[in-house]
């Protein structure tokens, strides 16, 4: 990836928890969701994130029914983040919790 | 990874920790609830469960479920649950609030349940001004049982009661149970939030986590109404549910705070705590091993007093005197007293009872499952109410002979012919009263002269009196003497 700032905000959607609903999709500001095609085990389109251009606001996680599909991490900043803050990195997937 | 931009995140919006994490109480699908695609109930208790992180209080929450669609909460919440019939919460939720003043009780109440079934519960807690919060979902119908007319369904729309839909003229106008309440002087605060944009989500997430804070701050009732999208039953797409809580139903129920006393209202003074974790054995009523007869019932000179006792027999043989002179002797000691009597036909014939409970502190039920005393005036009485007597406790059998398959170990038993004894006396009619005199001994927690100021209270003829101080100095000296023999 290219990109000169990372964004400030990263989204983890659990497909096997998420109902397809949609109301994250209309929730998010910057239209960084959207519903996938394929099928999850409930027989759901799950809804994926996008890939860029989370600001880590939180709304679609207070807009999904669920307790736990959606997830939303923000960007630490090193500068200002004393060394022994902790936070939890990311790569990849989260650990899906899922059924 | 050197020099360059290291990005790394951090999570800034999950899964509360007041949800289980997963949920062990549901058969399949231990992750996701058990509602339907785009259903308010989810973002209710989401915002619920982030309030009860927030505030610190996931330890002492006791959240009462309803029956409707929600009536499975108490499988997500990782609190205490309790589970009431329909709408009953707000009844369920003063008493368990009075009995554990400590804990932080929310009622949880769809508008079936709590607008028509339990109109009378809501407004009557809310006009004593109950320490709890009351969560308060309506989607403007029956849901779980297929969409029929609710109080709160709108003019015009349609269900299966209503398939023309609603009209004022047949259903009457939707019940606005928030501006209802609002005239009500006790509630603290009392507001309608929304579930139709992000907007209305971020009120309604603050509202909710308000009316909670305002009990933990020990204020008093509030409610939140939220306004709350059923795409099944409204047969509508969940975006489009969604919009019309904003676009249709808004217009019904305007949102809004219709009551804030939270400035003026004082928190009370004596904080409630929750007990410390060496009370629970005694408030559960579970007491360690056998201490021997004298340590048998906490009275008050060995510290904290809570006497159970049942009072058994046939109508006309003064069970419920019994009871009542007991319960009155208690207050005049001042002490906490109830006195449960089981009305019936079987006031004239039949088995007729008494649940007696006397403690120094509030007592939080009535009834006597488990006494320290039964008093049995007879066999059936024994028969039903024999094994429920706790270990270590007594049982005073008014008969010579003590039936043996009601013998149960560690289990005091004393068997006699009180009825002769009263006969002794005077009068037959005084067994009761003989009974109530070992019983006093027993307990050892009254002072001779509230039990003579009960017995006047009680009892209005002189001569009855008289018999029936005789009656209990005998029954006291029964005790003595069996003890005595006991220890011989
Ligand atoms: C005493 C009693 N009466 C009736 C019912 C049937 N019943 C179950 S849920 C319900 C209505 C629930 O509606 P609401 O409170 O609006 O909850 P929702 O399902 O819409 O969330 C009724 C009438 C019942 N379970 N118990
Ligand atoms: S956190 Fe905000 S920006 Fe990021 S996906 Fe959710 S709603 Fe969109
Ligand atoms: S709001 Fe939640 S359940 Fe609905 S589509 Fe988005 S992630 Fe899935
Ligand atoms: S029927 Fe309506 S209220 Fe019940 S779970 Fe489904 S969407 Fe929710």
């Amino acid at each position: 990836m290219d990109k000169l700032k990372p964004d400030r905000g990263l989204l983890k959607i659990d497909e096997n928890e998420c109902k397809g609903c949609g109301l994250c999709v209309e929730a998010c500001p910057p239209r960084a969701i959207r519903i996938g095609d394929r099928l999850n085990h409930c027989g759901y389109r799950a809804a994926i994130y996008t890939g860029a251009g989370c600001t880590g606001c939180g709304i679609c996680f207070m807009a999904c029914p669920e307790p736990g599909a959606i997830t939303v991490f923000r960007l630490v900043d090193r500068r200002t983040l004393p060394v022994s803050d902790s936070h939890v990195p990311v790569e990849g997937a989260v650990p899906c919790a899922s059924n | 990874m050197s020099g360059a931009v290291d990005p790394d995140y951090t999570v800034a919006h999950s899964r509360p920790k007041a949800f289980y994490e997963s949920f062990e109480r549901k058969e399949e699908l231990q992750h996701q609830t058990h509602y339907c695609p785009g259903c308010g109930h989810g973002i209710v208790h989401k915002m619920l469960a982030r309030a009860i992180d927030e505030l610190g209080v996931q330890d002492r929450t006791i959240l009462i479920s309803p029956v409707g669609c929600s009536v499975f909460a108490y499988y997500y919440f990782d609190v205490g649950n309790v589970q009431a019939a329909h709408g009953r919460a707000p009844a369920v939720g003063t008493g368990i609030k009075r009995s554990r003043p400590g804990s932080i009780v929310i009622g949880y109440q769809g508008d079936g349940d709590l607008s028509a079934i339990g109109s009378a519960e809501i407004l009557h807690a809310a006009n004593r001004g109950e320490n709890i919060t009351v969560i308060f979902v309506n989607n403007a119908i029956y849901s779980m049982t297929g969409g029929q007319m609710a109080p709160t369904t709108l003019l015009g729309q349609k269900s299966t009661t209503t398939p023309d839909g609603r009209t004022a003229e047949h259903e009457g106008h939707p019940l606005h149970m928030s501006e209802l309440l609002a005239t009500l002087g006790a509630p603290v605060y009392i507001g309608r939030v929304g579930l139709g944009d992000n907007r209305q989500i971020a009120q309604a997430t603050r509202a909710i986590k308000r009316a909670v804070e305002n009990q933990v701050r020990g204020l008093g009732f509030s409610l939140v109404e939220v306004l709350s999208p059923c795409p099944t039953i409204w047969k509508m797409q969940p975006v489009d549910a969604q919009h019309w809580v904003r676009d249709v139903m808004e217009k019904t129920f305007p949102l809004g705070v219709f009551v804030d006393r939270t400035n003026e209202m004082q928190p009370p003074a004596g904080t409630n705590t929750a007990p410390a974790i060496g009370e629970i054995p005694r408030i559960l009523g579970i007491c360690a091993g056998d201490a021997g007869l004298a340590g048998e019932i906490p009275t008050s000179q060995t510290g904290e007093l809570d006497l159970r006792v049942r009072v058994s027999g046939f109508g006309g043989q003064g069970v419920l005197l019994l009871g009542e002179v007991l319960a009155e002797a208690g207050m005049d000691a001042g002490l906490e007293a109830s006195w449960l009597p089981s009305y019936g036909p079987e006031i004239r014939s039949g088995t007729s009872n008494c649940h007696v409970r006397l403690a120094s502190s509030p007592i939080d039920s009535p009834l006597v499952m488990n006494p320290d005393v039964l008093v049995a005036m007879n066999e059936p009485s024994l028969k039903k109410f024999g094994a429920g007597v706790r270990s270590g406790g007594w049982i005073l059998y008014n008969g010579a002979m003590f039936p043996p398959e009601y013998v149960r170990e560690g289990v005091h038993i004393l068997a006699r012919d009180f009825t002769r004894e009263a006969d002794a006396i005077g009068d037959p009619r005084a067994a009761n009263m003989v009974m109530l005199g070992v019983l006093l001994e027993i307990a050892a927690a009254l002072p001779q002269a509230s039990i003579d100021a009960a017995l006047r209270q009680c009892v209005k003829q002189p001569k009855w009196i008289d018999l029936d101080e005789r009656a209990l100095a005998r029954g006291r000296a029964l005790l003595r003497e069996f003890m005595e023999r006991g220890a011989a």
